[in-house]
């Protein structure tokens, strides 16, 4: 064989294995880093929630999205790709909800708990009356609840107003554009408060990371 | 009117240990079910003054809730009793009987049974039951699970394992596997073989 036709065959197989790794891994989806240590959102959520609730509970979602994509793309049956919804839907929202979890919190020196003058207080102060009135208004919503779930603030692009929502298990928001989201799945606090869901809520928003829920306002309201 | 009160556990607070502590069985009956049983009695107290259709609908959730969690708390501390491996009682031991048949008759062995049910149970997503069940028109049983606090309603409950976090979390914390195995040495299959007696007319298989 002439050496250029070797290097020609050499290339050949070389594309084709990358299009075979291509074709079967789908998107791989990893575990966020947070953005700060995991004690560091003590006393109000403990560093042994924090360490199980991301390297555990938020791991699995990840590993199960990766799973159902892959067994997504490897099936070209309507049926069997109905099949996998619920585990896409699942795994996908747990996904999707703790990585803008982990992001809408914030130790205090991170400036977690502190809501300064702009357009998120503006907002909330619209919409709410007060700060006061809007957890007072999120944390009632939240522990009611019935199951596992999440609380959220969103935007509603329709009304163009900041509302309290919540969806069940691991649904993603769709309906608005999350703004702060808080995690009311026993794993988030029981190890910590028990079954006293509003000592969880009330803590929690010590650390609520008030400057990534305002870009997230701002770039709704773009 | 009819005032729902929490049912006494049969057995004391340790009893199920080591597989389920006494800090969950004290949580889990003094608060969580005490908590369904409070405000099943209020949901009940307000159904009775609602005067329209719109106000009895409004209500329906907080029953189907409450009362859900009521039944099936209440299922669920009768059907555990303490372990006869840890010489305490006669949980986990099935006896020969119609139900063992049953359960070969379904599913071929004990183990096979667990195993499927387990699975059932660990692929809930999000809060809920693992059941096995008569089912009423056949008579055989069957694996199901239920949402939230949804009572079993398409089957005749024999077994009902609770999966929400707060029944295993501070003893096993993420590892439901290791809950769902080991909830099986304190399950009452006297209790069982009681509930499927009524629910086949005591037939024979």
């Amino acid at each position: 064989m002439s050496i250029l036709s070797f290097a020609r065959s050499a290339t050949r197989a070389r594309f084709s294995a990358t299009a075979a790794i291509r074709s079967s891994a789908a998107s791989v989806h990893t575990l966020p880093k947070l953005d700060y240590a995991y004690d560091a959102l003590e006393p109000h959520i403990s560093g042994e929630i924090m360490t199980l609730h991301h390297t555990k509970h938020h791991q699995t979602y990840v590993n199960g999205l990766n799973a159902a994509e892959d067994a997504y793309v490897k099936t070209d049956s309507t049926k069997d790709r109905i099949k996998l919804q619920a585990a896409l839907k699942f795994n996908g929202g747990g996904h999707i909800n703790h990585s803008l979890f982990w992001k809408n919190l914030a130790p205090a020196t991170q400036g977690g708990g502190q809501l300064h003058d702009g357009p998120l207080k503006a907002a909330i102060e619209r919409d709410f009356g007060s700060l006061g009135k809007l957890k007072e208004k999120m944390n009632a919503t939240t522990a009611a609840i019935q199951g596992s779930g999440w609380g959220w603030l969103g935007y509603n692009q329709a009304t163009k107003k900041l509302e309290v929502v919540t969806t069940a298990n691991q649904d993603p928001l769709l309906s608005h554009v999350p703004i702060v989201g808080i995690d009311i799945w026993e794993h988030a606090f029981y190890l910590q408060y028990k079954n006293v869901k509003p000592d969880y809520l009330n803590a929690i928003w010590n650390v609520v990371n008030f400057k990534e829920a305002e870009t997230r306002l701002v770039e709704a309201t773009k | 009117m009819s005032n729902h009160t929490l049912p006494d556990l049969p057995y004391p607070y340790d009893a199920l240990e080591p597989y389920i502590s006494r800090q969950i069985m004290e949580l889990h009956h003094k608060k969580h079910h005490q908590t369904y049983v409070n405000a099943l009695n209020a949901a009940e107290s307000a159904y009775a003054k609602a005067s329209t259709p719109k106000e009895r609908i409004a209500l329906q959730a907080a029953l189907k809730f409450n009362g859900g969690g009521h039944i099936n708390h209440s299922l669920f501390w009768k059907n555990l009793a303490p372990s006869k491996s840890e010489g305490k009682g006669n949980g986990g031991v099935l006896p020969e009987g119609p139900l063992k048949n049953a359960i070969v008759a379904s599913f071929g062995n004990l183990d096979t049974f667990k195993k499927e049910f387990n699975t059932a149970t660990l692929g809930i997503q999000g809060s809920g039951w693992g059941w096995v069940g008569v089912n009423p028109s056949t008579h055989r049983l069957e694996v199901s699970t239920t949402a939230n606090q949804d009572p079993l309603l398409t089957l005749v409950p024999i077994i009902g394992v609770d999966i929400w976090e707060h029944a295993f979390y501070l003893q096993y914390l993420n590892v439901k596997a290791d809950y769902l195995n080991a909830i099986w040495s304190v399950i009452n299959w006297e209790e069982a073989e009681k509930r499927f007696a009524e629910a086949t007319g005591g037939a024979k298989l």
